[in-house]
């Protein structure tokens, strides 16, 4: 568990132990991002601006993401948030911005639905 | 490998992140990897009434081909040692 893309915590052990022994088997080179403690929700922002909310099922060297009973929360101005049902979803690690701990205690004091913002700018590199 | 050595002896300190989509994270610098990914704690946004995207997440990992700068301490960085550290690279040892 020492080496990997410093992940390894946000995914529960329980559910994808295999999928975990493969990825520990591999040789990664990275060094170790450790300990995210045990949440196991997680929030993705892609370079296309989208924001994903899912349980974080797997995960690899590029980053690449198995996501499971994912949404999206589209953004906009215009009304509230909107929850966009995904389901299981595999992001490839190219697309991938930020991967956030989503706190579900503070998550569920958020009014989602009275919230408006622009749509978050995509990546330009 | 210079700039991972010098990021990981950031490790603690605050830090600003600016990312390649215009949102900027603040937060403790908790770890680095040879990809320059960058994760922070007790991350907050710096305009958050812009960018409510990430009111609920208080560690992220960020992916480090999406970093356009990171903002340093001023006491984190030692001009003389970058520059020998920088020198001594360019000679190949």
């Amino acid at each position: 568990m020492s080496s990997g893309t410093g992940l390894e915590s946000l995914v529960d052990p329980q559910v994808c132990a295999p999928l975990m022994q493969y990825i520990c088997c591999e040789q990664f080179n990275s060094l170790s991002l450790t300990t995210f403690l045990c949440a196991e929700t997680i929030s993705v922002i892609t370079n296309d601006g989208r924001n994903i909310v899912g349980v974080l099922k797997g995960f690899d060297q590029s980053t690449n993401i198995i996501l499971d009973e994912s949404h999206e929360r589209v953004f906009s101005t215009k009304e509230g948030v909107q929850q966009l049902v995904l389901g299981l979803y595999i992001i490839r690690g190219d697309n991938i911005s930020i991967v956030g701990e989503l706190d579900a205690d503070l998550d569920s004091t958020v009014e989602w639905s009275k919230m408006r913002a622009y749509p978050l700018k995509p990546v330009i590199h | 490998m210079l700039f991972f050595s010098y990021f990981k002896e950031l490790v603690g300190r605050e830090v600003t992140v600016e990312l390649k989509n215009d949102l900027a994270i603040r937060g403790t610098l908790h770890s680095v990897d040879q990809y320059l990914n960058i994760k922070l704690e007790n991350t907050r946004v710096v305009d958050q009434d812009k960018y409510p995207h990430m009111m609920s997440v208080r560690n992220c990992f960020i992916r480090g081909s999406v970093v356009r700068y990171v903002q340093l301490p001023p006491e984190g960085v030692d001009v003389e040692l970058l520059h020998d550290a920088t020198r001594r690279e360019a000679r190949g040892g």
